[in-house]
């Protein structure tokens, strides 16, 4: 051999380390960080709501009705102005940012677990159980979900509990797709082939072989039916069949404004435009996610 | 009939990767004239696939081609439109890919794909272009040919599925034909069958056709020139009969004895193997770039390389005047 | 072919006989329907006679037998609020809902198709961006407030469009951009990335080399395959669109199928809510049995297998 020739790909070789070009694709990840820190800020101003809210959200004052808000007019006492019944806006709002994110994060909980357990069951055991699973969320599928949700709620009567678990019980549709399919492709890995060998039992299989390696996909998907959820809480208190009034949700404000959209607009576009931040951000959080934990997947 | 059709010139293939550019074909030259068989060999990754693909317009905007010339019958490809090229696609000149089991559209039946391009560039109707369809797809050795025509692709094994893509090069009649190692996703046993009969078909139809490959057998039997490719250089071209009769170039020399020859190569005698990998190509690459495989190597081979030429169209570019021949007798 | 085609008929017919199972038993959450029609002022003697014309009174699967043999006739009972024939009631409101539903996503076709290919053509472009803000975007939008965004927009600002009514297509037009936009952002990423996959196959290749044109090889070669997928999402989409017409129609005051439910959950008009509930499945079920074998269909190794 004679001599040979730097190659400029060697040098790549020292490069970052995988957890580095993680670190580097989240911080790269535009929507991921925009999406989390929004979600982050909203979040500390729900915990922290009754330190944040100027006043109570609960008490009216009916000699302070529809006041608007600052940039149209109002006063610093009110800076988002008052709704029908006198009551703070701004307050109402930040107290409705508990609402929604309570509920996102319920509701994403409990059809999670029962998606979950439908999906990896049906993917790691396939045949029959795959076969049931299958059919369940066929007609899940098939059930039009704002419609059911709205009669079961009707009939056990609105609130903020019978809300969650409706939404829980409805939505666990897609967890239940996305992890049977991950589910499946771990299944094939030689890893879970020499658990199998070494005699591991099915629970220890799934919980140290299959579960971490599908956690991923899980994270993406709990994101975007916690914003799901969010939107269906919202359109059901909208619609009023949802959270019942005096609770503070965003949709309901909505649709108490609406009467009065003709002359007061912004008192359905301002509760309306922070539902969909809130939603959007999430949705960019979960998108990021996936792009950044799974780039080859991207699509 | 000896006009020359194809004439290249200084050949370059640029592609823009993460660390630079990526230097995959470096000033190639050769040319080709009317009915005549031009063999392009040389290992994968050696440039053979992207410098077919050039020529026939059909890499990506993010490749940069350049070439001092790169005519085709008058028309310089690289400077040509779009539009000439797709009338010139197809039309006067066309392509057979290596995969047949994807290169075929599985949305649309044989007979549409086999119709389209002679739909597109000739004045005939539905009728002629399907009566040619048949005609060819018996000329290619298929049978019930007319009942083939509203099959789709994957009802046809892979052997059948390169014969209609042959046949679907040859629907207008071209000029020049670029097979692009045309039978090497298929079985060994077709492989020989597929390929005479593509250079029947060629040689019958006075076609001119550059058939990529890295079997030198094939080439041995069926090329009247040759071009070997390596990491991007042409490192040696001639006539058929010279090259394999005198090969002057250390690498061409390696690669014939990788092939065992009929009265050369001893029963039970190893056959020969070329050590190394082809070094990357991103960056500047000056000097021989075979250097760092070649046993020949010497420190000129870092500097400029010369082409040397033994005979009237054959070349080759070496330090070595001669080829550097005597060890090449040792070794025999 | 045609035993896929039975064989999802059967699929099809075992998860309409589960749902129409499940919008019937909606009946019974409420514990005793007969206190829940007779009303709050009821005596105990009313609840008992209401029971027993109702036939409430008879074990739960005798009375689903009877329902569901009932409704396969086309007879889904008697609404409470309207003392109507709930299934001539549906029947008067289903083609406003069809309409709008058809016309949604037609909308959302011809909006997402077009910009998925223009934005795989030429990914990372100015065009696969806006495309890409547009599906997060739209993913995110509370479908209510835009809706009434809309209004205030075009009904009440520039009093382009009437805010409510079915009487002329301009009526239509809010309406079916809310209801459309929904579908949009799927639709659109999923031709975007079939595009994607299909336009680097070899086959794509082919068609370059014999010399077809842009537009040819993009729409003859390309999108005929990249849009097989996308046919099933729309019949699925559709079927969730008519589900989700309900808030539309609600915003809109379009007296369709969906404002009837909304009507009938509001008033506990149980019968109309669960025959309404079984036909809006029956619909999902229907359109994905059509998406499939259209799809088989569309696919010709599924057609000839």
């Amino acid at each position: 051999m004679a001599n040979t020739t730097v190659d400029p790909l060697l040098e790549d070789i020292t490069g970052p380390t995988p957890g580095q070009m993680l670190r580097r694709r989240v911080f790269g990840h535009q929507g991921l960080i925009i999406g989390a820190v929004v979600v982050a800020v909203l979040l500390v101003i729900a915990l922290l709501a009754p330190v944040l809210a100027p006043h109570d959200p609960y008490v009216q004052n009916l000699a302070m009705r529809m006041k608007p808000p600052v940039f149209l007019g109002g006063t610093w006492e009110h800076p988002l102005g008052t709704d029908h019944l006198g009551r703070d806006y701004l307050s109402r709002l930040i107290y409705g940012a508990r609402v929604s994110l309570l509920i996102g994060v319920v509701a994403a909980t409990i059809s999670g677990a029962i998606g979950t357990a439908m999906g990896v069951a049906a993917g790691y055991f396939g045949g029959r159980v795959d076969a049931v699973v299958t059919f369940l969320v066929n007609v899940r599928l098939a059930m039009p979900v704002v419609l059911v949700a709205l009669a079961v709620v009707a009939i056990l009567g609105g609130s903020l509990t019978v809300v969650i678990v409706v939404l829980g019980l409805l939505l666990w549709d897609r967890f239940a797709v996305v992890m049977r399919a991950s589910t499946r492709q771990v299944r094939r890995r030689e890893y879970v082939a020499a658990a199998q060998a070494i005699g591991a039992s099915t629970p220890r299989i799934l919980l140290t072989e299959i579960m971490p390696n599908v956690l991923n996909n899980l994270i993406v998907v709990v994101t975007l039916e916690m914003a799901h959820a969010i939107l269906l809480e919202a359109t059901l208190s909208f619609l009023g069949l949802g959270v019942q009034p005096p609770t503070p949700s965003w949709g309901l404000m909505v649709s108490e404004g609406k009467n009065m959209m003709l002359f007061e607009p912004w008192l359905v576009l301002i509760p309306g435009a922070v539902l969909f931040v809130l939603v959007l951000a999430i949705n960019l959080m979960g998108d990021g996610l996936r792009d950044v934990t799974a780039p080859e997947n991207r699509s | 009939m000896s006009e020359t059709i194809l004439n290249v010139k200084g050949l370059t293939i640029d592609i823009p990767v993460g660390g630079g550019t990526l230097h995959a074909v470096r000033g190639i030259d050769f040319d080709l004239k009317r009915g005549e068989v031009l063999c392009i060999v040389g290992e994968s990754g050696s440039g053979k696939s992207l410098t077919s693909l050039a020529l026939m317009g059909l890499l990506g905007k993010r490749i940069k081609v350049s070439a001092e010339q790169a005519d085709f019958d008058g028309t310089a490809l690289l400077q040509a439109s779009p539009r000439e090229m797709r009338s010139l696609r197809g039309a006067r000149m066309s392509m057979i890919f290596q995969e047949p089991m994807t290169s075929l559209n599985p949305a649309y039946t044989i007979g549409d794909q086999l119709m389209e391009a002679m739909l597109l560039h000739r004045q005939v109707s539905r009728a002629e272009a399907r009566a040619r369809a048949v005609d060819l797809l018996e000329k290619v050795g298929i049978t019930a040919a007319g009942s083939r025509l509203g099959q789709y692709p994957h009802q046809l094994s892979g052997g059948l599925r390169q014969r209609v893509m042959i046949a679907m090069a040859l629907m207008c009649e071209p000029e020049l034909i670029i097979a692009d190692e045309p039978t090497t996703a298929l079985d060994v046993t077709i492989q020989a069958q597929i390929l005479r009969l593509l250079v029947d078909l060629v040689r019958e139809m006075g076609m001119a056709m550059i058939l990529i490959t890295h079997d030198l057998g094939v080439v041995a039997r069926v090329a009247d020139k040759v071009a070997v490719m390596y990491a991007g250089e042409l490192v040696e071209t001639g006539a058929a009969a010279e090259v394999f009769g005198a090969p002057m170039h250390p690498y061409t020399r390696g690669l014939l004895r990788c092939i065992p020859q009929p009265g050369k190569t001893a029963r039970g005698a190893p056959l020969g193997t070329i050590p190394g990998i082809v070094p990357s190509l991103v960056g500047e690459v000056a000097g021989c770039v075979f250097r760092t495989r070649c046993d020949e190597a010497v420190e000129t081979c870092r500097g400029r390389i010369p082409r040397h030429g033994p005979g009237e169209t054959h070349s080759f570019r070496c330090v070595h005047e001669t080829g550097a021949k005597a060890t090449e007798k040792e070794r025999v | 072919m045609l035993q896929f085609i039975l064989r999802r008929l059967g699929l099809a017919l075992l998860v309409a006989f589960t749902v129409s199972f499940i919008s019937f038993s909606l009946l019974f959450l409420a514990g005793d329907p007969a206190a829940a029609l007779a009303g709050e002022t009821a005596s105990g003697e009313d609840i008992e006679a209401i029971r027993r014309v109702y036939g409430f009174d008879r074990p739960m699967l005798v009375q689903y037998g009877d329902w569901l043999f009932a409704a396969l006739r086309g007879d889904f009972g008697e609404s409470y609020y309207f003392k109507l024939p709930v299934a001539s009631l549906i029947a008067d409101r289903l083609s406003v809902t069809m309409l709008l539903g058809v016309c949604g996503i037609t909308f959302a076709l011809l909006t997402a198709v077009p910009l998925g290919v223009l934005a795989a053509m030429r990914p990372n472009s100015i065009i696969d961006r806006i495309a890409l803000f547009l599906s997060v975007a739209g993913q995110a939008l509370p479908s209510f407030w835009f809706g009434l965004i809309l209004i205030v927009l075009f009904a009440i600002q520039l009093r382009w469009l009437p805010v409510s009514g079915t009487a002329t297509w301009a009526h239509f037009v809010m309406p079916t951009i809310v209801l459309g936009y929904y579908a949009m952002p799927a639709i659109m990423r999923l031709t975007r990335a079939g595009m994607l996959e299909v336009l680097s196959s070899d086959y794509i290749r082919t068609a370059r080399a014999k010399g077809a044109s842009e537009l040819r090889v993009m729409f003859r070669h390309a999108l005929r395959n990249a849009i097989i997928p996308v046919v099933s999402l729309a019949a699925v989409q559709m079927g969730f669109m008519l589900g989700g017409s309900i808030v539309v129609e609600s915003i809109f005051a379009l007296h369709g199928a969906g404002f009837l439910a909304w009507e009938s959950i509001s008033r506990n008009d149980l019968p109309t809510v669960q025959a309404l509930i079984l036909i809006f499945s029956m619909f999902y079920i229907v359109f994905t049995f059509l998406a499939d074998v259209l799809n088989a269909w569309l696919d010709p190794r599924m057609r000839s297998s």
